[in-house]
């Protein structure tokens, strides 16, 4: 399995049309969504998304109850059930009751999630999709590979074959024709068809009714010219009031295709009259499968929220290179990979969880406010918590919480590993690991460690306040030279810096990879070495470790039920800032002098995942930079993820490598011969990559370049 | 309000056009067809579906126009080249027409010709969604269709593509001396 899906990413990588059909959308929808939201407050809309929904998960029962009493009250029969199966085969039965030999179908998730086609089609009914995407992939035999977008891993020459093939005439891939083709094909379907199936994206259970928002007008069809109509509704979908369903159209299409509304919405409410004058029969099934399970999880009812835009599809560095199917066959990216653990089993998420770099891309676009990075980490820590860390892993962790003998021994691979370093990088690495330089040199393991070089630096005497300084791995053993630009610019500023020695692993790697009680004994052997001796401020110069610091060490023992390590680690989490924070303020109220003005030339910078979107300093960095005199050109993309993410590059190297190449791109297309970040995870992605692609680019943490300007 | 609802509207590919009278808005509607070369013929004809607009003009003026159906059966429908019908809001901030569409005529004219023309009065114009939800009763609408633009795709290549299932043109008629209930 876990060599399947191995060979299901290789395979996407490997696909051209793919990678450069999702790239191309991904760089434009950003740019498109910012425009479609001008002028709205999206914290303000999404948390009304979220407290409406979140209000319809906690009253499941109470809701399906109003919703078919009102929509019985106005001739809907409605359905009932837990089970998928039940589903089929109430579909079938009202089929085979009424003579029914087609039928069309607007795009439904829910009907895919219990593959109700082949279910019908064995029975002998001729079942036709007619959204565009979704008729492309039925007559392709796939799955679609984005809940919105179905077919957008198929280029226009891939479709002219489909459509070719199935009317049995060489047809050009002029795009405007295909439609055309799909239009005069499908048009007599929906004419002759007797039953039609849609889904719903709002069912409302005070009106009993379901809004179905389409663009291409299917939708409106399939609800009008059939005499029945099935509606398949996950219970996920209701809310309370009619009211209710501004919000959620407000954003949807926002966030879905960066439209102000998609050309049809329709809201249907109970038996509407047929073309010959009958009423329609009107079928409305509401489905659990797992559903009321997950809103009953204190952590995962969040995701009931979801209103299945697939904006985290749609920002996800790593879907734009793999696509859908490397998800599974029916809800795909990051909140695919939740869906998928819940609707289907935890067990199927077991090699999809492990896509999510962690970077928070898809949380801060989400219009639902659904914390999906961290229920994946939540999959991904039940999942341990099922089957045990894998003892490899294990006695990498046991190293690891080790400093000396961790040091040691990467120490004593680097001089091993010689003969292929070149200067500060080991360029290749034998055999197997040979995976981990490709595209990117690791740094080489300094000689002597941060903790001994720290007993080296004389610091100014009679300093009136104290820092203690988290180095964190990659400063401790690989960039100590970090650590000593620190130390000297917060003595200018008048603070001296404190290095307590039992300072291990701040936990993220075990974290990141569900081992848990692995971290939270970072967490507490962390928080008695760093709150031994009164200080001002804990401060590190690795983002991923301040957010371990001063967030995880707190949600890692919330999560275990540790509750009497709670109050010792809010206290060192409100002691804790990150470098360029505390630097901002220092200069901001006058204790540090920076030479200012100079003409320092071209620089930009990337923003780190951990420092952006957890810490929110994105600014502070950039002003440093700037006031000192650097010219700062923006990149493209600069928030998005470079691809390192801890251990991710180690455990998914060719997917993280076309990351980091892209960054590369974005960077040296900016013609600035210098890059800055906060982070030393980030260094090291950036300035391997820099080093195997042979460019002049200079990479720097921000901490260097402030500590060669400080005023005398 | 409508120069807002016009921007939106013509930004999504709908045209936009606006009369005083309810005569002037039929003059145009009568130059349309004939351009169009509408005709009792399969894929040439017109069907419009009754509506307040229909009851207010004499319709002796359009009985001369050949392939203009106003008795509208699913057949005629899937035949037209041209429907018409009447709209009962219009949403300004999004461009949005807004109907009930209990009625499967109304359907029918919107959804199967390769052109709309979606009469509305000026006055029925309101500011956003929120607004015009508290006008709207689901309890007495079994059909609520909002109209934003002609149909569209993107499916095939992220390539946007007007006029798959739905009408490929959307013209919107603004009447202001307009009344009565649709």
């Amino acid at each position: 399995m876990q060599h399947e899906f191995k060979q299901s990413i290789d395979k996407a990588l490997h696909n051209a049309n793919l990678t450069g059909a999702l790239g191309k959308f991904s760089e434009a929808y950003k740019v498109n969504r910012a425009k479609a939201y001008e002028g709205i407050d999206f914290e303000e809309l999404r948390g009304r998304i979220a407290s409406v929904k979140s209000y319809a998960a906690s009253h499941l029962e109470q809701l399906s109850d109003l919703f078919q009493q009102n929509a019985e009250a106005r001739g809907a029969k409605v359905f009932r059930t837990s089970d998928p199966a039940k589903v089929r085969e109430y579909i079938l039965k009202v089929a085979q009751d009424n003579g029914v030999k087609t039928i069309v179908k607007s795009k439904s998730m829910a009907t895919e999630e219990i593959h109700l086609n082949p279910y019908l089609e064995a029975a002998g009914i001729e079942v036709g999709e007619t959204d565009l995407g979704e008729w492309i992939i039925q007559l392709a035999g796939q799955t679609p590979s984005h809940m919105v977008m179905p077919a957008i891993h198929l280029t226009k020459e891939e479709v002219s074959d489909l459509f070719s093939k199935e009317l049995d005439e060489r047809l050009s891939s002029d795009i405007p024709r295909l439609v055309k083709v799909a239009r005069d094909q499908l048009r007599p379907r929906f004419l002759r068809a007797d039953m039609g199936i849609s889904g719903a994206n709002i069912a409302v259970a005070e009106t009993g009714s379901i809004v179905l928002v389409t663009n291409e007008g299917n939708a409106r069809l399939v609800t009008s010219l059939p005499k029945i109509h099935v509606a398949l509704v996950g219970i996920e979908k209701l809310v309370e009031k009619f009211a209710d369903i501004a919000p959620i159209l407000k954003a949807l299409p926002r966030s879905a295709t960066a439209q102000l509304l998609t050309s049809y919405v329709s809201i249907v409410t109970g038996q509407t009259p047929n073309s010959d004058g009958s009423k329609k029969e009107l079928h409305i099934i509401l489905m659990d499968n797992h559903r009321s399970e997950m809103a009953a999880d204190p952590m995962f009812k969040e995701a009931m929220q979801c209103i299945r835009c697939a904006s985290c599809l749609n920002v996800c560095p790593i879907f734009r290179l793999v696509g859908g199917h490397v998800f599974g066959k029916v809800y795909t990216g990051g909140i695919g990979t939740i869906l998928t653990a819940w609707y289907d089993e935890l067990q199927s998420s077991e090699y999809i969880q492990g896509l999510c770099i962690q970077c928070g891309a898809c949380k801060d676009v989400c219009p639902a406010k659904i914390d999906i990075p961290g229920l994946i980490l939540e999959i991904r820590r039940r999942l341990v918590k099922d089957q045990g860390v894998p003892l490899l892993q294990k006695s990498i962790y046991s190293v690891v919480n080790n400093r000396r003998l961790f040091h040691g021994i990467l120490r004593a691979a680097s001089i091993a590993g010689k003969p292929f370093a070149t200067g500060k990088f080991i360029r290749h690495l034998p055999l197997f690991l040979a995976d981990l330089t490709d595209g990117r040199s690791l740094p080489a393991i300094a000689a002597k460690p941060f903790r001994d070089v720290f007993k080296t630096i004389e610091q100014p005497k009679g300093l009136k306040e104290t820092a203690i300084f988290y180095a964190g791995c990659l400063i401790d053993f690989a960039y100590p030279e970090m650590g000593v630009a620190l130390v000297k610019v917060l003595n200018k500023a008048g603070i001296a810096v404190k290095f307590p020695e039992g300072q291990t692993c701040c936990g993220a790697p075990a974290r990141y990879n569900g081992a848990y009680e692995v971290a939270a004994q970072n967490a507490a052997d962390n928080i008695t070495a760093l709150l031994d001796e009164p200080a001002t401020y804990v401060v590190s110069a690795c983002p991923t470790c301040t957010v371990a610091l001063n967030h995880e060490f707190i949600t890692t023992f919330e999560s275990l039920g540790q509750s009497e390590r709670l109050p010792r680690a809010r206290e060192l989490a409100a002691k804790t800032i990150d470098f360029s924070t505390l630097v901002k303020r220092l200069v901001d109220e006058g204790r540090l002098t920076l030479k200012e003005g100079q003409q320092l030339g071209k620089i930009t910078y990337h923003d780190s995942c951990h420092l952006k979107r957890t810490l929110h300093a994105e600014r502070q960095p950039r002003e440093l930079l700037q006031s000192m005199g650097y010219e700062l050109t923006e990149m493209f993309e600069c928030d998005t993820c470079c691809g390192m993410g801890g251990s991710y590059s180690l455990k998914l190297p060719e997917i993280s490598a076309p990351i980091l190449q892209r960054k590369l791109k974005n960077i040296k297309e900016t013609g600035a011969p210098l890059v800055a970040m906060d982070c030393p995870g980030c260094v090291m992605q950036i300035r391997g990559g820099m080093d195997q692609d042979g460019a002049t680019v200079r990479v720097q943490h921000t901490v260097e370049l402030i500590a060669a300007q400080l005023a005398e | 309000m409508y120069e807002q609802f016009k921007t939106r509207a013509e930004g999504v590919s709908a045209e936009v056009h606006r009369f005083p009278t309810q005569a002037a808005a039929l003059d145009f509607i009568i130059g349309f067809l004939r351009d169009e070369g509408v005709a009792n013929a399969p894929d040439r004809r017109a069907v419009w579906a009754g509506c307040p607009f229909l009851a207010g003009i004499d319709r002796q003026q359009l009985a001369g126009i050949d392939g203009l159906h106003l008795e509208v059966s699913r057949e005629r429908a899937a035949e037209a080249r041209v429907g018409i019908s009447q709209m009962d809001w219009a949403l300004a901030d999004t461009g949005t027409l807004a109907q009930d569409a209990t009625a499967i005529d109304k359907r029918l004219v919107s959804t199967l010709p390769f052109i709309h023309i979606a009469l509305v009065a000026t006055a029925a114009l309101v500011p956003d969604m929120p607004t015009w939800l508290t006008k709207v009763q689901p309890k007495d609408s079994g059909y609520i269709s909002l109209i934003t633009g002609p149909s569209r795709t993107a499916d095939i290549e992220r390539v946007l593509t007007i006029g798959v299932h739905g009408p490929s043109r959307l013209i919107i008629l603004f009447v202001d001396a307009l009344g009565g209930t649709n």
